[in-house]
């Protein structure tokens, strides 16, 4: 089979396992749901020929998964009963959603036809690569060569965001401490 | 282009999940949802027919090799997504310590 209908089959299995972890009021199973969508992800990479990131996105589903599990499960909280006005709203997003679809699949015939992609610089990295870095991996060599400007960036964002969750989190365990303290005198 | 039309689709319901998800987790999953279709698209518009992974490797021959550098962005991307992901969670369990739920039309008193 042709590249295109697997990759057809593996999106409408994602966009079924997307509804589905939206809709499920339990919250293991709609995590569990997300995991799928995250492999159909990888599993798509590697048809379209990008084993690395593949991987990673294997790797990245994995520890999502263990983060969100050990975050939330076990935290039931009480759901409100939806009212009138929140079925309306749900109902005018969906209907705004299917237009903006609708209008817009107009603009997806003016894209490149899929497998026929621009190659403008990427040619130049393809054919050059290899003698002006000296990488095997022409995607290695685009990110640690010819783009490691945006790789820095990408990094810092990268530093920022770890530095701001472990914050949000260390704030939590002293406040704890203080608790206890207080409770000790 | 059926592909590009059911990836935007994935797109609209991760939209879907953050505008009207009360939820705090729901509103997480939406949100790593969108990111999930946006990698994919940005790997759909790379591919080329009948072509190989772009890998050298000794005694293979030279054959058409997709775009590199769209999977080169990507790469970086999955993984700063995994940091904001950390990040929203730790923001969602210290909300939950503070007014023991999720829901975000309880959550009011926004100081200290």
């Amino acid at each position: 089979m042709p590249v295109e209908i697997w990759i057809t089959y593996i999106l409408i299995l994602m966009i079924i396992a997307s509804i589905a972890a939206l809709e499920i009021e339990d919250v293991l199973s709609s995590i569990v749901a997300i995991g799928v969508v995250g492999l159909g992800v990888s599993l798509c990479f590697l048809f379209l020929q990008a084993p690395d990131l593949a991987i990673v996105q294997f790797l990245f589903e994995i520890f999502a998964l263990i983060i969100l599990v050990k975050a939330f499960l076990g935290k039931e909280y009480h759901k409100t009963e939806s009212t009138k006005l929140n079925i309306i709203l749900t109902i005018v997003t969906i209907i705004t959603l299917t237009s903006i679809l609708i209008f817009s699949v107009s603009v997806f015939d003016l894209l490149p036809d899929f497998g026929k992609p621009y190659m403008n610089t990427a040619q130049y990295y393809l054919d050059n690569g290899a003698r002006e870095t000296g990488a095997a991996n022409l995607v290695s060599s685009v990110i640690l060569d010819y783009r490691a400007y945006d790789t820095l960036g990408e990094i810092t964002v990268l530093f920022t965001s770890i530095l701001g969750a472990l914050s949000i989190l260390r704030i939590r365990s002293q406040m704890k401490k203080e608790n206890s303290e207080s409770q000790n005198a | 282009m059926i592909v590009y039309i059911l990836c935007f689709v994935l797109f609209l319901v991760g939209i879907y999940g953050a505008i009207t998800k009360r939820d705090l987790i729901k509103i997480i999953l939406s949100i790593s949802i969108l990111g999930y279709s946006v990698n994919l698209l940005f790997i759909l518009f790379a591919y080329r027919s009948e072509s190989i992974y772009p890998i050298l490797s000794k005694g293979k021959e030279i054959l058409p090799m997709v775009d590199p550098l769209p999977q080169a962005l990507v790469l970086t991307s999955i993984v700063i997504e995994l940091g904001t992901t950390a990040m929203l969670v730790a923001l969602a369990v210290r909300l939950f310590e503070k007014y023991k739920t999720f829901d975000i039309t309880q959550i009011r008193r926004l100081k200290g």
